[in-house]
């Protein structure tokens, strides 16, 4: 099952590659990882996307848990949450049939197009990875020439927060 | 006061109550090597490659429970550390690694002996550090000893840079640390306690199975107590021998590939398992999906992830061993009446019934030597008083076989990685540690040829090691797979142009013994250990034929073991 975790860890150098090399190490799936500063600066935080058995993942939020650098940590997934994922896409825009079926498709997804060349058009989209896979599948009837996704952030919803 | 990062580091070292770091210099460490000059509170050890340094260090941190020290210089002083850091990183033993690292301004640009420290250590430390600044050496080092000595312990990098170490800073160690990200839990949930105590008494076919996290936890009184109350049958791994007895009644010997036939069966057959600081290792499991099918498992350790690895566990209790045994203790007596002590004489008659194959009985022989005769000849010397390293192979689990351990931290080998070449340097360690102890390091010739330089060490520190060579001419214990599974294509196992290891030693300043038929063994190993200033090597040449037995095949269940070389396999049938 896809997991979101989200993890607070020590801002220090090094800290990625601890988190980056136990899930490669033990050879745990990462389907997306982010990391930023947060306001604290000395926490950076981390979000990471992966799939296993409920024994996997209970292992991965352990051995998490377990490097030094990692302060806290929660599988969203446990509890309700929301998943954001922001993407940008690069696509043919040469006729004008192709440039008004971008368009359309990009007012129906609630995207926006924020660059414009003589044959491309740039957008952008912000939604659940769901949403942002549906939109990439409609974007097949045009050509795709780049896509850059950020990898799903994640929060609790309410009063879940995961905070010092 | 005002003082250099050397200075620092050194005094770091002092304040900390070190007695020996084990080093070799070089250039990025000598400033550290130079304030190490101007001091004699630390006394240093000189070995003669860094992988050396670290099992030294290793060794020394295994029998006395204090953290062990190594200082090496940068590049391929901490490429050859890496081996000994995986080594302690397996079997979760405290040890703080000091490298030096070239200069900052450096750093990244493929200078002279660099080498990424921190990223080459990362998989086998529980923690790195880079120093960058000088003004945070000193919390960076009480980070690094605490870090390695407390939850689950485990080696620490502490990665200096050169110019850090020439730079000042006002010394203030901190008396204590505590981490917010690092809390690591030490008494055990009292409700998690109780539930398991609910199901000890209850069991009618109890095993206590305990590994190398009881002796790390120093818990082998409290556990003792607990068996001697549950009078339970217990077992070991091999990380655990010495926790109980070896003389205990309960006690059933070791479990796992090279176990005793009672003890695996008794695993198997069990309705509940408690588990002390053991992690279901592969060697010790067999077969995960023919792994103890009847049993409910409590499990203590210190570390969550630990539990529930491998093997699904229904009382999980986080914490120091010591702490939950010593509550689990004072719990049970108030509930002794509640144990089923019918069921529990039956389990064992049943238990008695399998001890009664001898599993470890060997066919001994007038013509060639026998190697387990040779342990238990120096189990009988050395009154099982000796502190026993080894390296890794048939001898390693002869050692663990006949070797009967009446103590906790006496046997020291590497049991996780399984590290040849960790025999001699670890005894270097065990008997700096202990100076009037009997420190023997059983080996093999194919072992002892991985870190044989350190016999030069061992000379220039007067450590009087006893190096007992059980020399068959093979890697032992890969020929007896090759024997066993490849058809007897014995592929790259013999050790064609051994040395003459006696005037190896010799050469070396040491005593050397050869010893080549089995009526000269107790003559040999007494005069051996008479010599009780000396390094003596003694190359006992045994049975090329021997294997290790009882034993488990890769794939099978602690109830298929193999007890004998024809035909000697039990079935479950058979046991019914």
């Amino acid at each position: 099952m896809r997991r979101i975790i989200s993890i607070l860890l020590e801002n220090e150098s090094g800290a990625l590659s601890r988190v980056a090399g136990l899930f490669s190490a033990r050879g745990y799936n990462i389907e997306s990882l982010t990391v930023a500063p947060t306001d604290d600066e000395s926490l950076s935080r981390m979000t990471i996307v992966t799939s296993g058995t409920d024994a996997i993942i209970e292992q991965i939020t352990k051995q998490l848990n377990k490097l030094v650098d990692v302060v806290k940590l929660r599988d969203l997934t446990e509890g309700r949450h929301l998943g954001r994922e922001l993407m940008l896409a690069k696509v043919a825009a040469v006729n004008k049939d192709q440039k008004e079926e971008i368009k359309r498709l990009v007012d129906i997804f609630r995207g926006r197009v924020i660059d414009v060349a003589d044959s491309t058009y740039t957008l952008e989209m912000t939604g659940s990875s769901e949403k942002v896979d549906a939109f990439l599948d409609e974007l097949s009837r045009v050509e795709l020439i780049e896509v850059v996704r950020s990898g799903t952030l994640g929060i609790g919803r309410g009063k879940n927060a995961l905070k010092m | 006061m005002i003082l250099t990062g050397a200075d620092i580091v050194i005094r770091c070292l002092q304040d900390e109550g070190i007695e020996y770091i084990f080093g070799y210099p070089g250039g990025a460490a000598l400033h550290i090597y130079d304030a190490m000059y101007r001091q004699d509170k630390v006394k240093h050890v000189l070995v003669r490659h860094e992988q050396g340094a670290t099992h030294a260090a290793d060794g020394y941190a295994r029998a006395t429970g204090k953290p062990g020290v190594v200082l090496v210089t940068s590049g391929p002083g901490v490429t050859n550390t890496v081996t000994g850091i995986a080594t302690a990183f397996m079997d979760s033993i405290p040890m703080v690694v000091i490298t030096a690292q070239v200069p900052s301004h450096l750093i990244g640009d493929d200078a002279f002996q660099e080498v990424d420290t921190v990223g080459v250590t990362r998989p086998c430390v529980k923690h790195n550090f880079l120093v960058k600044d000088v003004t945070r050496l000193a919390e960076t080092m009480k980070k690094a000893f605490y870090i390695a000595s407390s939850g689950r312990p485990g080696p620490v990098v502490v990665d200096v840079p050169k110019d850090v170490t020439a730079r000042s800073a006002e010394y203030v160690y901190p008396d204590t640390m505590s981490m917010r990200s690092y809390q690591p839990r030490v008494r055990g949930h009292n409700k998690q306690i109780r539930k398991g105590i609910d199901l000890l008494v209850k069991a009618k076919k109890p095993i206590i199975y305990t590994g190398g996290g009881a002796v790390l936890a120093d818990a082998a009184d409290a556990l003792t107590e607990l068996v001697n109350t549950l009078e339970y049958p217990s077992t070991s791994t091999l990380m655990g021998l010495g926790a109980i007895p070896a003389s205990n009644p309960n006690f059933l010997g070791m479990l796992g590939m090279h176990g005793t036939y009672e003890s695996n069966m008794a695993m198997y057959e069990c309705d509940v398992m408690l588990a002390v600081g053991a992690r279901f290792d592969d060697r010790v499991t067999g077969e995960l999906s023919k792994f103890s099918p009847k049993s409910e498992i409590v499990q203590i350790d210190i570390d969550p992830s630990s539990i529930g690895k491998n093997v699904p566990v229904a009382v999980p209790i986080v914490g120091d061993c010591n702490a939950v045994l010593l509550e689990m203790n004072a719990q049970l007596k108030t509930r002794l009446h509640e144990i089923n002590r019918k069921a529990i004489d039956s389990w064992w008659g049943t238990v008695n019934r399998w001890k009664s194959k001898d599993s470890l009985a060997y066919d001994s022989s007038d013509t060639v030597i026998k190697p387990q005769h040779v342990v238990q000849k120096m189990l009988e010397i050395t009154k099982g008083e000796a502190y026993i390293t080894s390296d890794v192979g048939q001898h390693q689990m002869w050692a663990a076989q006949y070797y009967a351990f009446e103590q906790p931290r006496k046997w020291i080998n590497s049991g996780g990685l399984g590290t040849m070449g960790f025999g001699l340097p670890a005894a270097m360690g065990v008997q700096l540690a202990f100076p009037g102890e009997v420190v023997v390091c059983i080996t093999g010739d194919a072992s002892i040829q991985m870190m044989l330089q350190e016999l030069s060490t061992c000379l220039q520190y007067c450590l009087p090691v006893k190096v007992i060579n059980l020399n068959n001419q093979y890697m032992g214990m890969v020929r007896q797979w090759q024997e066993f599974f490849y058809d007897r294509r014995y592929s790259h196992s013999y050790m064609d142009a051994l040395p003459d290891f006696v005037a190896l030693a010799e050469s070396y300043g040491h005593v050397g013994m050869r010893v080549e038929t089995p009526d000269k063994v107790d003559a040999v190993l007494s005069e051996a250990f008479s010599m009780k200033d000396r390094l003596v090597f003694v190359d006992v040449i045994t049975d090329p034929t021997e294997n290790v037995y009882p034993m488990i095949a890769a794939g099978k269940g602690h109830n298929e073991m193999q007890l004998k070389p024809n035909g000697g396999d039990v079935t479950e049938r058979e046991l019914a």
